[in-house]
């Protein structure tokens, strides 16, 4: 059962940046077509920055736990760094081997960031 | 109790497989199969075109199966379209029928996508009015509901959902909506598989069906239409076959069933699909729905309590269970099933409105047909027991 490992099984339990944020600059809300699951995602960007990130939505483990995963890795990061953060490297990040119609699940939170940014 | 598996070949290419997703599609017995290679390799050719032996053998096989599938339904063989699919069925009537602004589609919140857009988009163009029968709490249509019926001109509504089993009223439906003048159609893609239909006892105007849920081929459908209406309605799509002359200045019609099949058709589906029609008559509507039924009634049964189970009692559906696990998500609930080689379906299964009309955006959906088994059953409930201690937070 490698989709439930213990990091993703942690993220999923104990999510990192859940809520919202006070003056997003950005924020943006992406729906999954194979559920109607959908993500909010919030930004909080200076300088070209992202200061501060938050999400929230429900949805199953593996698009919770990859935007638990996602928005702690890219607090910190530049615009340009983010946009160029291909599906391959969140998929790596999460250390899942994902099919062709889950994998929608856990790049709909990079999904959501990308089209806030612009 | 049936045992059929060993006529199923994916079974014995994938012994450890438990295949739970009849809803969405069906598996295909050697019988199906084989009718198909053998068209393609002994009598393979163009129908209604050539005069040469094989073109006459090729038409001869193809017009069987719609024989086969006029008698499956009570129909006659003229009233027998093959299309690619319910889907497509239902398109083609609300092409052709002579709706306008002052007339009153009635469709429900229990229809499958593929039989609520079409007549949300018609309704559009033609502003013509619509209204939905609603849901009562088991998920079955709301009889209060029954007198939207009143003055309808169309009535789309479906013989059985797929989202939870549930099997409507249709005759019921179908007299009331005559008695309003409506023209009727029924989507029986669900339907068709589990239970014996026949046209005339239903007094349809149109019915749709999709050979693959029924163990035959992908590509193959059907669509029923009563004779005098098909006669007078305008054609849908247009090109060779469904023609019977073409001038510059006009093109006529060919004959039914004909003039609603343009361009070559599936003719190895419906061969096809006539053999999965023989193979279900072989074993009976009867024998086939009872021992589904068992399947559903005993996972009803042995369901842990964490389990969330929406439409109503096993007898009043087919053998489809519509659940949640409380507090997992339906496709991670999915996602462990497959870990231990059960196939079920999670999301909308093309009905939001219905999920909509009972507070859900997704659930969980395990069919069963005549190759499962109880044992099949109860490794499924072990699995959802494994997701709950997983995932539960």
């Amino acid at each position: 059962m490698d989709l439930y490992g213990e990091l993703i099984l942690e993220h999923y339990k104990h999510p990192l940046n859940k809520g919202v944020l006070k003056k997003p600059t950005y924020s943006r809300r992406e729906a999954n077509p194979v559920c109607g699951d959908v993500v909010t995602i919030q930004l909080l960007v200076e300088k070209n920055v992202v200061k501060d990130v938050k999400f929230e939505g429900e949805g199953c483990a593996l698009s919770i736990a990859s935007a638990s995963i996602l928005t702690d890795f890219i607090k910190g990061k530049t615009v340009k760094e983010i946009k160029s953060l291909t599906d391959e490297a969140l998929v790596e990040m999460l250390g899942i081997s994902v099919g062709a119609v889950r994998i929608k699940c856990v790049l709909l939170p990079l999904k959501a960031i990308k089209n806030a940014l612009g | 109790m049936i045992d059929t598996k060993k006529d199923f070949p994916i079974f014995k290419n994938n012994p450890n497989l438990i295949y739970l997703d009849n809803a969405a599609t069906t598996q295909k017995p050697s019988s199906v199969l084989d009718a198909e290679r053998d068209f393609y390799e002994n009598h393979y050719s163009n129908v209604h075109r050539g005069v040469y032996q094989l073109s006459q053998e090729a038409t001869e096989l193809y017009e069987n199966a719609r024989e086969s599938i006029a008698e499956f339904l009570n129909a006659s063989p003229e009233e027998i379209i093959f299309t690619r699919n319910a889907t497509e069925s239902i398109n083609l009537v609300a092409n052709i029928l002579p709706v306008s602004k002052n007339d009153k589609i009635v469709s429900t919140l229990m229809n499958h996508h593929s039989n609520f857009v079409p007549w949300q988009l018609l309704s559009q163009k033609t502003k013509a009015k619509i209204e939905y029968l609603s849901l009562s709490e088991s998920a079955e249509l709301d009889v209060e509901d029954f007198n939207k019926l009143k003055n309808a001109t169309v009535f789309a509504f479906t013989h059985a959902s797929n989202a939870t089993g549930v099997i409507t009223p249709a005759k019921q439906l179908i007299e009331q909506a005559k008695d309003a003048g409506a023209l009727t159609v029924i989507d029986a893609a669900q339907s068709a598989p589990h239970l014996p239909i026949d046209v005339k006892k239903l007094d349809c105007d149109f019915l749709a069906l999709s050979g693959h849920k029924m163990l035959g081929p992908t590509g193959i459908g059907v669509l029923y239409g009563k004779k005098e209406l098909l006669q007078e309605l305008p054609p849908f799509l247009t090109g060779g076959d469904m023609i019977r002359e073409v001038t510059i200045q006009e093109t006529t019609w060919n004959d039914l069933p004909y003039k609603y099949e343009a361009g070559t058709p599936n003719i190895s589906g419906a061969i096809g699909l006539a053999e999965a029609v023989r193979y279900l008559q072989r074993i009976g509507f009867d024998e086939l729905l009872a021992h589904e039924r068992d399947l559903t009634s005993y996972a009803h049964k042995i369901l842990p309590n964490y389990v969330d189970v929406y439409g109503p009692a096993p007898s009043k559906k087919l053998g489809i269970l519509s659940f949640n696990v409380q507090g997992v998500h339906a496709h991670d609930v999915a996602s462990i099933l497959d870990s231990k080689n059960i196939a079920i379906r999670s999301g909308h299964h093309c009905t939001q409105p219905l999920l909509n009309a009972l507070g859900l955006t997704s659930t969980c959906r395990a069919s069963f047909y005549v190759y499962n088994n109880k044992r099949e059953v109860q490794s499924f409930v072990d699995a959802l027991e494994l997701s709950h201690k997983t995932l539960v937070k």
